[in-house]
């Protein structure tokens, strides 16, 4: 296929970044992402961006808040414990309703943990980035080629709510390669353009009477109407759910699985289906905001067990499942952590163990 | 009627009629003034650009009338990397206290120095902890005394007394360190001009700089204000010598 | 269908190349899905290295899979650390210059070639994983020879002069493959 390129996850999301218009990176290193600041201390250059090594985590993502306080689309990408240092950076963003990317792609936690891939920081990611109570639409690539299709798309959302956006992936898909597409490169005129719709709150100074601010708080009893504004924010998030149901028309067997575990469970779906078991999944596409009314909305009638699978231990989005289904049906938990993958067998084996329980 | 020549304005860098929050005595006022006059003699108050500190420099959120944000504690330099290499044209000044600047954001600091980042630090020294009530900062003399450090801070369990100017002066990329005083009207003129120097190299292009302050905290040191002009002249100023610690233009 | 192929052996061994190579190809050639998985250990040079190509006609699960159609082990020790991950019925490729090992399965296809020589012999000693490349695509089958000398031709776009002896190192496996078929 003439337009396919194999691409590594960590370089496609550097590259679909660059399309999208992000002109300014700032990142540390940190396994197993080095590819992502890597490719754009070389692509920066050609396109007239800036990449800049921080000389930490916390320096990095607080260079993001500043760049991104100029109305220019900017990144950054770290991994896990290099997430936690985010945490600062990404609140005052919250806060200052400045629009920014990052992505964690997630290792094994917590502490330092495994260089190896996992998916240990659900919770961290989609309940608690920072301090103050903030949300964001955190995205959950299960591709390569999703990797490319949400980075790209990551900076339209962050600019429509003045919001982070992240986008959580793993070490498996990170260095992983496959075929992707590529979207088009935003010219430099669809970017100025851009620009100059955030040019009136732009930090980057303007005649007098015209200040623009950037403030990541309020002294006295301001702040209470931030947290209602983006409350407001918020509320207007239902429709940005995104949820894929696989062979869920008649299914008996529920996984539920996101990011790389989802892409593991689709391929034992198909196995069990071959064997005649009715199995489907939902694969929450954002994990937040969740798809709660799909776990909701199941005819329990049918759906007899939900297997929850996640490189994570202990489970972690499991949460979300519980408060969706209210103990509607048996939920069982299929789970590695620490590097070491799932794989086909394992779910396969977990997938038959609650088969003899509930059917 | 003889003809009326106005000689003195206020500076349009501070909000009309604003009165700053900042205690009797304190200098954080009269560098506010300075700053703003120094960026409208170079015409440049529609670029200039404020990263904040936190602690008493926040204060300067109600009084400044350009565009502004306030990073993080101890941040304001990596935000004001984000900030200049996004928009290279914005004048852009970090505002910092020796907490948020020595202490907190030390790392920040020296890193962003080390790229020689084309920016202006103003970095407010008066050995103190303001907005949080008096506590040890790196720049408190030995044997001051702070809310956490009641008998006075002592060298074997403190350490000594951090000097910003000559740390800075070891690395080989800032342009411009300069220390200076605003307790006199000479030295608030040098002060001033100092800013404006600073400014200049900035929009020349010439990478990093910073002006070191060197005040008084009547509030937070426990004394007058006139006594408290004394200490700092008596005090601050020895361990705290004033004057150019580098100026490569000078050099040339 | 679908196939789950594992190569491993030593840094240096080149078997990140061969992976990629098979993988990059297929990808560039075909329709076909297909996923590259590298696995390093810690230390950046000369520790065991390991990855894996998935190649299917449909959508692919995990990209690394312990049950395998096809292993190919390039030393000794990746010999009986993976042997048992070979399904019954898979088949295993062995670079017989180095691994002189007894295989203590019956169950599964053992091709042998000895890479290391063969390389050494045709002066170009970095060419043993193109050589077993060759020996795994003449005896699977799983992608057509075009597509790797064509991706053997893309990969040394710049350095043209590696091409040819490279597309006779992959040329002499795939005889050693295509033998082993019969």
């Amino acid at each position: 296929m003439a337009d396919r390129v194999f691409m590594k996850g960590t370089e496609a999301i550097a590259e679909a970044a660059t399309r999208a218009g992000c002109r300014f990176f700032a990142g540390y290193p940190i396994t197993p992402q080095n590819e992502i600041p890597e490719y754009f201390a070389r692509r920066m250059p050609e396109v007239g961006g800036t990449f800049v090594q921080g000389e930490s985590e916390v320096a990095s993502v607080n260079m993001l808040y500043g760049a991104a306080s100029t109305g220019i689309r900017a990144m950054s990408s770290s991994s896990s414990c290099g997430i936690s240092l985010y945490s600062e950076g990404v609140s005052y963003c919250a806060s200052a309703r400045i629009p920014m990317v990052y992505v964690n792609v997630q290792r094994g936690g917590p502490g330092i943990g495994a260089i190896q891939p996992a998916q240990q920081d659900y919770l961290q990611a989609t309940k608690a980035s920072g301090n103050g109570g903030f949300r964001m639409i955190v995205l959950a690539p299960s591709t390569v080629q999703e990797c490319v299709d949400m980075t790209y798309e990551a900076f339209d959302l962050a600019f429509r709510d003045e919001n982070p956006v992240l986008v959580l992936t793993d070490g498996v898909m990170g260095t992983m390669m496959e075929p992707v597409v590529l979207p088009p490169m935003k010219s430099d005129e669809e970017l100025k353009e851009l620009r100059d719709a955030y040019k009136h709150r732009a930090i980057i100074g303007h005649p007098l009477g015209q200040q623009a601010y950037c403030r990541p708080g309020s002294v006295g009893t301001g702040q209470e109407e931030v947290n209602k504004e983006a409350v407001k924010l918020y509320a207007t998030w239902d429709k940005d759910v995104r949820v894929e149901e696989f062979m869920m028309e008649d299914a008996e067997i529920v996984f539920a699985a996101y990011g790389i575990s989802a892409r593991i469970s689709r391929a034992v779906i198909k196995e069990l289906r071959a064997q005649g078991i009715k199995a489907g999944m939902i694969r929450p596409i954002t994990i937040s905001p969740f798809p709660y009314e799909t776990f909701k909305n199941l005819d329990f009638n049918r759906v007899k067990g939900i297997l929850d699978v996640e490189m994570s231990i202990p489970a972690q989005m499991r949460w979300d499942l519980d408060y969706a289904i209210q103990g509607a049906c048996p939920i069982k938990e299929c789970l590695r952590s620490g590097g070491q993958l799932l794989t086909n067998d394992q779910v396969m084996k977990a997938a038959q163990e609650l088969i003899k329980e509930v059917l | 009627m003889a003809e009326e020549k106005k000689v003195y304005s206020r500076t349009k860098g501070i909000i009309d009629g604003a009165v700053s929050g900042f205690c009797p005595g304190c200098m954080h006022s009269t560098i506010h003034k300075l700053i703003g006059e120094a960026a409208e003699d170079l015409g440049k108050l529609d670029k200039l650009v404020r990263v904040e500190g936190v602690g008493c420099c926040g204060l300067g959120q109600f009084y400044v009338t350009c565009d502004e944000t306030i990073a993080a504690h101890g941040r304001a330099c990596a935000v004001a990397t984000g900030i200049k290499r996004s928009s290279p044209d914005s004048l852009i000044y970090t505002y910092q206290g020796d907490g948020d600047l020595a202490a907190i954001g030390l790392a920040e600091t020296m890193s962003a120095a080390n790229r020689g980042e084309n920016f202006t630090v103003i970095f407010v020294n008066n050995g103190i902890y303001g907005m949080t009530g008096g506590q040890m900062a790196p720049t408190t003399l030995l044997g001051m005394k702070a809310t956490t450090a009641p008998q006075g801070r002592k060298a074997e369990e403190h350490g000594y007394p951090m000097h910003m100017c000559e740390i800075l002066n070891q690395l080989t990329a800032p342009y411009y360190l300069e220390r200076v005083s605003c307790d006199t009207p000479q030295n608030v003129i040098k002060t001033r001009n100092a800013i404006k120097k600073a400014f200049q190299y900035q929009l020349e292009g010439k990478g990093f700089s910073m002006v070191e302050i060197v005040t008084s905290c009547p509030t937070n040191w426990g004394l007058s204000t006139l006594d408290s002009l004394d200490f700092l002249r008596d005090k601050m100023f020895t361990e705290y010598p004033l004057g150019v610690y580098r100026d490569k233009g000078a050099e040339k | 269908m679908e196939r789950n192929i594992m190569m491993a052996g030593f840094g240096g061994q080149g078997v990140m190349t061969m992976g990629k190579l098979l993988a990059e190809a297929t990808s560039e050639a075909t329709d076909l899905a297909v996923t590259f998985f590298p696995s390093y250990g810690a230390a950046m040079r000369g520790g065991t290295a390991n990855c894996f190509v998935v190649i299917s006609d449909d959508e692919i699960g995990a990209p690394v899979s312990y049950s395998l159609e096809d292993l190919i082990v390039m030393n000794g020790p990746s010999l009986h650390a993976f042997i048992d991950n070979v399904k019954p019925g898979g088949n295993l490729f062995i670079n017989s210059t180095i691994v002189t090992d007894p295989i203590e399965r019956d169950d599964v296809t053992v091709v042998e070639a000895p890479v290391t020589q063969m390389a050494i012999d045709m002066g170009n000693e970095r060419a043993l994983n193109i050589i077993m490349l060759g020996v795994y695509v003449g005896f699977t089958e799983a992608v057509p020879e075009e597509v790797i000398i064509k991706g053997i031709e893309h990969k040394f776009e710049k350095k043209p002069k590696l091409i040819a002896p490279n597309v006779d190192a992959f040329k002499k496996g795939l005889e050693i493959g295509k033998a082993a078929r019969k």
